[in-house]
């Protein structure tokens, strides 16, 4: 059996070399998303994110992607979101005042408080909730210097924290978003990487 | 809470590994694909690979040795030497990092931190301070080039200033302990931690988990090494084995059952 493709949106200047050889491990084929088409009838999309609210709402209002990935995020379809990917789910940033998320999830991101390393760069200890089917307990590579507080309502969620807990990963069916780095997170990540894979292969057979 | 993360350090050059003492005198330590897999296998948090290459035909091999290590990398990859615009960085995320480190190309112009954060974000732009101990106790200069050339730019006011520019981790070097074996400079660890909110490497003089324990007490958040695991004196394991017996928050690699084995 060949393995489920994905479609990787472009963002930026994201690690996708490492995002590649991620989901090449966890059973994927990753491709290169390049066109709007492709992701709004993809039956996967991951959203690596790297970089800037700001430049990364550009860059995807710039190629059209908006209202796509809205649309198949509402709709329940496999969407993977890792670090930025999972911030600009929300409506807004402190990191980029006046730019508008895609708005999936009420709510904005706000910065680490400046007693505090920042960026959070390095390993910190994840607890999913007990309605978590992707994620689960353990620990996971981070590099952000913005988070999430508020569990988002109608998702289950991970928590994390860093002078306060903070959200660290939100799941609802095969849309998974983390702000940790899965394919840098070592065996855990890998084993949620190829969680979501399955995941998302049953639901692309079910269509 | 976040964990003290353990770093093995691999100097390659033409598509091997080496190591030298004070960045001179370079000897063969082996296969970087071999000795990266090694290092996660044992539970490593983190690798970082440094371009040593004294020629420009091996350095155009870089990104080949980044790319092969990615493949059986599953944690995070910094990369650094020789970056001197930010189309190497790019070369080197393009191949498989997921951090780039930058030294004398940024003590030459600062603004190219600026650019990797505009770029790439604070994440991915690391900068490497080596830093020489001056003479009657006035603190540490910047020393670039592989430590050839002394800068007279004091090291802890290029760090404060390298954060200002959007630099979001510092490699701190101690260019009089590097290669030395006889421990970390404490001294500079505190100086440069106590000044910027960034996260700090330590690096230079690490010869015992010992010495590590001291580096982290000194406000160190990551702990580099190279000599004692290149030449396998000790462990991953071993060394965060013995720093959570310390009482330092350490990411658990071994699974619990290895307790009950006799230690």
């Amino acid at each position: 059996m060949t393995g489920l493709a994905v479609h990787v949106l472009a963002t930026g200047s994201a690690n996708l070399a490492s995002v590649f050889a991620g989901l090449r491990r966890a059973g994927a084929e990753p491709i290169l998303a390049e066109d709007v088409s492709q992701v709004a009838s993809a039956r996967a999309v991951m959203l690596p994110g790297v970089g800037s609210f700001g430049a990364a709402m550009d860059r995807l209002g710039s190629l059209g992607l908006v209202a796509a990935l809205r649309q198949r995020i509402d709709a329940g379809r496999p969407t993977f979101a890792i670090c930025l990917g999972l911030q600009i789910l929300f409506e807004a940033s402190e990191e980029s005042p006046g730019v508008r998320g895609l708005g999936v999830i009420p709510g904005r991101i706000g910065r680490f408080e400046v007693k505090l390393r920042v960026p959070q760069l390095g390993w910190n200890s994840v607890r999913a909730d007990d309605g978590c089917e992707l994620l689960t307990d353990g620990e996971a590579y981070f590099a952000n210097s913005f988070r999430c507080t508020e569990q988002p309502a109608g998702w289950n969620a991970a928590v994390t924290d860093h002078g306060g807990p903070f959200i660290s990963g939100i799941e609802r069916g095969p849309v998974l978003a983390c702000q940790f780095h899965p394919e840098l997170s070592d065996q855990w990540g890998l084993g949620l990487m190829r969680r979501w894979v399955q995941r998302a292969s049953v639901e692309v057979a079910a269509c | 809470m976040l964990k003290v993360r353990i770093v093995p350090c691999l100097d390659f050059a033409g598509g091997r590994v080496v190591k030298g003492i004070k960045f001179q005198g370079l000897r063969d330590a082996g296969d970087p694909v071999q000795r990266a897999a090694a290092y996660q296998d044992q539970g490593a948090d983190e690798l970082v690979m440094l371009d040593v290459s004294a020629t420009v035909e091996d350095r155009r091999n870089a990104a080949e040795t980044i790319a092969a290590v990615r493949e059986v990398l599953c944690i995070p990859l910094t990369v650094g030497g020789g970056v001197r615009a930010i189309d190497d960085a790019q070369r080197l995320l393009d191949a498989g990092a997921d951090k780039v480190s930058v030294n004398t190309a940024a003590v030459e112009r600062s603004e190219l931190l600026a650019e990797m954060n505009e770029r790439f974000g604070a994440q991915c732009t690391i900068l490497a301070i080596d830093a020489a101990r001056r003479d009657h106790d006035k603190g540490w200069e910047v020393v670039v080039r592989s430590g050839r050339e002394r800068t007279g730019r004091d090291a802890v006011a290029w760090a404060v200033e390298a954060e200002r520019l959007g630099c979001g981790e510092i490699l701190l070097t101690s260019w009089d302990r590097d290669g030395t074996r006889s421990g970390y400079d404490t001294q500079l660890l505190r100086a440069v931690a106590g000044a910027v909110g960034v996260p700090i490497i330590a690096s230079g003089g690490a010869d015992s988990a010992e010495h590590m324990a001291e580096a982290a007490g000194a406000g160190a958040d990551a702990l580099l090494a190279a000599s004692i695991f290149h030449d396998g004196d000790t462990t991953v394991e071993d060394v965060k084995r013995y720093l959570l017996g310390r009482g330092l928050p350490m990411r658990q690699t071994w699974s619990d059952a290895r307790e009950d084995l006799p230690q």
